[in-house]
């Protein structure tokens, strides 16, 4: 059997330890989605273009320093914070007035977002491919049951627990996860109580846009940065968020899991419709929980 | 309702539409036979979002799939054409009801990204298998039958097919069944009450609207007579929602009016920029800020569906 012998190959563990690490990227990005999902009940389809933002400005701040591995780390935080000022004025300038409106209105404001943003990308950084070397401290490779893992994807394997964590932290931990987890719930309710949720909701776009612009820069070291990245990346971040229960958190752990997993496995078995097992595995879990794996906020 | 300069119009358009390719530059004749199909498609797209509100985020799938069914029928097996052109609306309503099967558990806004994120895994398989359907280069010089060969003849053809089936969902909304959908749309917990089976209403809703963007797919075939798989791209399928939103998508003839706005913008924006994304995109949150209701809607008047809360 070819499939099999595929299958259980030496490279089948590093192949799952490298998709593991690209699912570390799924789950911050749509970690951020499923924030502003449940919170703000906005399906964004402009996430993708602030990730393409992300990854972009991340290769300027490395051009602007002029590379080597501190230019790299700040680019990791200069870029998720020019992402997250651009989420802040889409919120304030145009969000903010329109939540009442229909889901229908505001996923489609959201799209019209994500036409202007893909093109002015376009006008600022040109049509060109670009690319971000991994600085000399992330090259190379580990070794890891016998078996070669990037130093990179490793760094990666440890960004996305400590991302979780400090999710975990800010929305169980702080005040303003807290009210953030009470509007998911009952908007309507908070405000009555006499907090101001108009800038509860800022707050957790602007997060939720950092996570994209994070995503987006940490990726940059492992593509070709280049337009037309956001629309691939969105439908992805799109079902993670349904298996994984809209608005939760975990859930868009799990679904970044099951995702990436199924993925990179569905690779080595089928290279040419590998893409395709992912999908299966989103039918197969709706099929039993129709509401994702993990409650949802809604 | 006003409809007092209605009928007067119905009489006016269809001697303006039979006398276009008389009159204008081949150029111009093609770019009409696009206005109809896609108009036609934005239609198709109306009749399960407007009428029957289920969140049909991912319509270009059925466009493409019945272009795709047309022309792989049409190039790859010995089929007679008339049989080519019903493969693909009839493989689109296929798909539409093996996609609704497994999206109509989903309410609303998670039935639309569930839709579009499967609609992309078809996409991602027609894009990748070249040795089927051509890959990314898609399928060109489609061989069509001599009758609707010449650009007069395919416009005619995309005319008379568009004309009935636009003709044929005007029935649709207007008969019982029309009335059903209507009224799962505006409040399925008390359609649920009543007696009505209203997953399976939903379901040969989704049916029809994707069996009609099918026949425009099919249509497309005739206009182009070739295939890409950009035409099911995720983005298009929200482009035809915008043609929707734009004309007003609780009226009839609104998607109508959007798309060939949107149509002909296109057309003319793409010969003087290359910046389509920021113009339409413009356009959209002009709209959306502004008329809610769409071109058509603002005329109109009428009142539009109150969300209902939970539903």
């Amino acid at each position: 059997m070819d499939f099999a012998s595929n299958l259980f190959s030496a490279g089948t563990l590093s192949q799952i330890l490298v998709g593991l690490s690209r699912t570390t990227i799924l789950f911050i990005v749509s970690s951020g989605m499923s924030l502003i999902l449940g919170v703000l009940r906005i399906p964004n389809v402009a996430h993708g273009s602030l990730y393409m933002i992300g990854a972009f400005a991340a290769w300027s701040v490395i051009q602007f320093l002029g590379g080597g591995l501190f230019a790299f780390l700040a680019a990791m935080i200069v870029a998720p914070m020019i992402v997250a000022a651009v989420g802040f004025v889409l919120e304030r300038g145009f969000f903010s007035y329109l939540y009442e409106r229909e889901h229908l209105m505001l996923l489609l404001l959201t799209f019209s977002f994500a036409l202007i943003l893909g093109d002015l990308v376009k006008i600022v950084w040109g049509p060109e491919y670009r690319s971000v070397t991994v600085p000399a401290f992330f090259q190379g490779s580990a070794e890891i049951f016998g078996l070669p893992l990037p130093w990179y994807n490793l760094f990666l394997l440890l960004v996305g627990p400590c991302i979780a964590v400090f999710l975990w932290l800010v929305i169980n931990r702080t005040n303003l996860g807290k009210i953030a987890r009470a509007a998911a719930v009952d908007g309507e309710m908070v405000g009555a109580v006499g907090i101001n949720t108009g800038w509860v909701f800022a707050f957790t776009f602007v997060l939720g846009s950092f996570l994209a612009g994070l995503g987006g820069a940490l990726i940059a070291p492992m593509v070709n940065i280049s337009l037309g990245m956001d629309h691939s990346l969105i439908m992805e971040t799109f079902l993670i968020v349904i298996i994984g229960g809209l608005g939760n958190m975990w859930g868009a752990l799990l679904g970044s899991l099951i995702f990436g997993l199924t993925q990179s496995l569905g690779i080595l078995v089928w290279p040419q419709f590998g893409i395709a097992f992912p999908y299966l595995a989103v039918v197969a879990v709706l099929v039993v929980r129709p509401r994702g794996l993990l409650s949802s906020t809604w | 309702m006003r409809r007092s300069a209605a009928p007067f119009l119905l009489l006016l358009l269809p001697v303006a539409l039979l006398a276009l390719p008389q009159v204008l530059p081949r150029f111009h004749t093609y770019v009409a036979a696009i206005v109809l199909l896609t108009a036609l498609l934005a239609t198709s797209l109306n009749l399960a979002i407007g009428y029957t509100g289920l969140y049909q985020f991912g319509h270009a799938v059925f466009y493409g799939v019945g272009a795709y069914g047309t022309a792989l029928s049409l190039t790859r097996s010995g089929m007679p054409a008339p049989v080519a052109f019903l493969v693909g609306p009839l493989a689109a309503a296929a798909l539409s009801l093996a996609m609704g099967v497994i999206c109509i558990r989903l309410s609303k806004l998670y039935f639309g990204m569930l839709q579009i994120s499967l609609g992309s895994l078809v996409w991602a398989v027609v894009y990748r298998w070249y040795s089927f359907t051509g890959g990314d280069d898609g399928i060109h010089g489609i061989p069509l039958p001599d009758a609707i060969a010449s650009p007069k003849g395919s416009y005619y053809c995309t005319l008379i097919v568009t004309g009935l089936c636009v003709f044929a969902m005007y029935r649709i909304v207007r008969s019982p069944f029309g009335k059903v959908i209507q009224g799962i749309r505006d409040n399925p917990v008390r359609a649920e009450a009543i007696g009505v089976d209203v997953k399976m209403h939903q379901l040969a809703s989704l049916v029809i609207a994707g069996f009609f963007g099918g026949v425009a797919g099919s249509l497309f075939v005739v206009v182009e007579s070739s295939v890409f798989p950009d035409m099911m791209f995720w983005t298009f399928s929200l482009e035809v929602l915008i043609m929707c939103l734009l004309g007003g998508m609780y009226t009839f003839f609104g998607p109508l009016v959007g798309a060939s706005v949107i149509v002909l913008l296109r057309v003319f924006a793409s010969v003087h920029t290359r910046y389509w994304g920021l113009i339409l995109g413009t356009i959209l949150t002009l709209v959306i800020i502004f008329l809610p209701d769409g071109v058509l809607g603002v005329f109109v008047r009428r009142s539009r569906p109150r969300e209902v809360p939970g539903a």
